[in-house]
């Protein structure tokens, strides 16, 4: 069997006297789609924190494509080919949606590439007849897909999505469910998302997260059917 | 495409305005104007370091004046040793970027945050000013050059034409000198921050965690762009020293890093001809209120303007409650709201940001 592009051993991290993240054991093959579920607090975005760099596990490693990465800067670990989309968009506000995308695409184009890459990357987010426009000026959907641009533009082979479709119209949930399925034809994902909708949308493997831990991980539909995930999760999200 | 055009125009002006300072002021003003602007183009220059560091750097640096006091006393010490000014020339520049190098590897890789960075800064300036005011004694010099504590340093040697010690350059040469090197440090910033570098280090200003997420190291960036400044600083302060021909531990001191900041902010951040424009009108400013205290004697009111840091405060706290973007961005505001119109409509029309982001 292949090497899984993604692992990690036990990975831990602990603020103070809470345990945010306990011993997870993940493993994720290369180009697999993964979604991540759980209710809030229950872990998700620090496990991305750790897998990009932005924090220091307390203890445990991470493996990426063989290689540990536990301890390495995020900007390290960014060049090895893991990008990320942040929950609450993370761009360049104060610059256009076209420097934006370029700033992301000349880390790893010359500068006659990079252009190109730029004009190609701005027909598929759709924001080529913005690109003059300020980010910030920005609608927030349109703001959601010009992270999406810029994450694209660097090429990763592993992609982390934390909430795409948070804030979206049904039809840019839509939109955003197409594109992750045809990013997902070339590259890695794992995707953290409240919407069950969309996750059934894109899904086949899903894990659960629960109180900084790993609570089971299977198909989509016995997710579905899983009456301890109903329990912590989707049960109280209908009940909300 | 607009936006390039009206770049270009821009560039062509400030060319134009510039040479025009150059070639035309010796010949239409006497030797005490041309000697005064002389020391306006000096402290423009320090002006721009500081709007590359600050105001597209986005680091607040508060020991720029540590920089060029580092520059002004290593011309002198080099030139009283050495009598031929080229290598002390480079060593002004050379030593300041050098200290601003190991400096800021400790504070940027340190990952110290912004608040600490301006305290570190304006911590290093005041050890500096301490330290340069304790030498007055005979037994502290450097080779053949004391360095005179509170006194300073007089009698400073003029940089000559390199090579040749004795074709020194004169106050109008200086001018010439000083204004040149003004307008190359200013289109030389045009460049740097139109390459893949300055677009960087802008991009790190505005998103610093995005551009990491992106694989850039904004530590190495910041670092450059710290020593670049630096290396600006020092070469001001080594014109400065020449101007005057006089160093003393006063530009060390609070007032001048204070005065800096305040050239940038109100010429304005994020732009390179609004700190030029802030520093010159400043010391314009500062020298005419100067000037009328001798004069002042009869109304209060000119009693009241002839104090000169109550005048140039109140216009700072003017500047900060009502210009904040500075004097240049907010002019090029109201110049692009007069001549398009239509721009404000096309923003009506683009949806508002849903409450509660940033």
């Amino acid at each position: 069997m292949e090497a899984p592009l993604l692992e990690t051993r036990d990975l831990s991290m602990h603020f103070g006297g809470v345990k945010a993240v306990r011993n997870v054991n993940f493993t994720l093959a290369a180009g697999e789609l993964r979604c991540l579920i759980g209710p809030n607090g229950a872990g998700k975005s620090t496990f991305f924190k750790m897998l990009t760099g932005q924090l220091q596990p307390t203890h445990g490693a991470v493996l990426f494509r063989g290689r540990d990465i536990s301890h390495a800067q995020a900007h390290e670990i960014a060049r090895l080919g893991i990008g990320i989309k942040t929950q609450v968009p993370s761009v360049f506000d104060g610059l256009s949606v076209r420097e934006n995308i370029w700033l992301s695409a000349s880390r790893i184009h010359p500068r006659g590439r990079a252009r190109a890459v730029v004009d190609e990357m701005l027909e598929r987010i759709g924001l080529a007849g913005a690109a003059q426009r300020l980010v910030g000026q920005l609608a927030h959907g349109q703001r959601q897909w010009v992270e999406l641009g810029i994450v694209l533009a660097t090429d990763p082979q592993l992609i982390l999505l934390d909430e795409p479709a948070a804030g979206m119209t049904h039809e840019e949930v839509l939109r955003t469910a197409e594109l992750v399925r045809e990013i997902n034809r070339s590259k890695a994902l794992i995707v953290v998302e409240h919407d069950m909708q969309f996750i059934r949308m894109i899904a086949k493997q899903v894990t659960v997260f629960n109180q900084g831990g790993v609570l089971v991980e299977d198909n989509i539909e016995n997710i579905m059917r899983n009456p301890l995930v109903r329990d912590i999760y989707l049960g109280k999200q209908a009940a909300a | 495409m607009n936006a390039r055009a009206r770049n270009l125009a821009g560039l062509v002006l400030v060319a134009i305005i510039g040479l025009a300072v150059l070639f035309l002021t010796p010949r239409l003003a006497d030797l005490d104007t041309v000697l005064e602007l002389t020391v306006y183009m000096v402290m423009a220059i320090l002006a721009l370091s500081l709007a590359l560091v600050w105001g597209y750097g986005g680091i607040l640096c508060f020991g720029q004046s540590a920089f060029f006091g580092l520059g002004a006393y290593t011309y002198a010490i080099a030139m009283f040793n050495m009598g031929e000014s080229t290598l002390p020339f480079l060593l002004a520049i050379a030593l300041p970027a050098a200290f601003a190098a190991l400096l800021g590897y400790f504070i940027f890789y340190g990952r110290i945050s912004d608040v600490y960075l301006g305290v570190i800064t304006l911590t290093v300036t005041l050890i500096l000013f301490n330290s340069v005011n304790s030498t007055a004694g005979p037994e502290f010099h450097i080779g053949v050059a004391k360095l005179g504590g509170f006194n300073g340093i007089p009698g400073i040697p003029s940089l000559n034409f390199p090579g040749d010690k004795n074709a020194t350059i004169d106050l109008e040469g200086m001018f010439y000198l000083s204004t040149a090197i003004l307008l190359a440090t200013y289109f030389g910033l045009r460049l740097l921050l139109a390459s893949r570098f300055g677009r960087i280090i802008v991009g790190i200003r505005e998103n610093e965690r995005r551009a990491e997420l992106l694989g850039y190291d904004p530590r190495a960036y910041k670092l450059a762009t710290f020593t670049i400044g630096a290396a600006l600083a020092g070469l001001a302060g080594c014109l400065f020293a020449n101007w005057g021909s006089f160093v003393s531990p006063t530009i060390f001191g609070l007032a001048q890093s204070a005065q800096i900041i305040i050239w940038v902010i109100v010429g304005g951040r994020g732009t390179l001809i609004g700190p030029i424009i802030g520093c010159i009108g400043i010391q314009w400013l500062s020298a005419f209120l100067g000037a009328n205290q001798s004069t002042g004697s009869g109304s209060p009111w000119a009693a009241l303007l002839s104090n000169a840091p109550l005048v140039l405060g109140a216009i700072l706290i003017a500047f900060v409650l009502l210009v904040p973007k500075g004097l240049v961005p907010t002019l090029g505001d109201w110049g692009q709201a007069l001549l398009r119109p239509r721009v404000r409509e096309r923003i009506a029309d683009a949806a508002p940001m849903p409450v509660g982001e940033e």
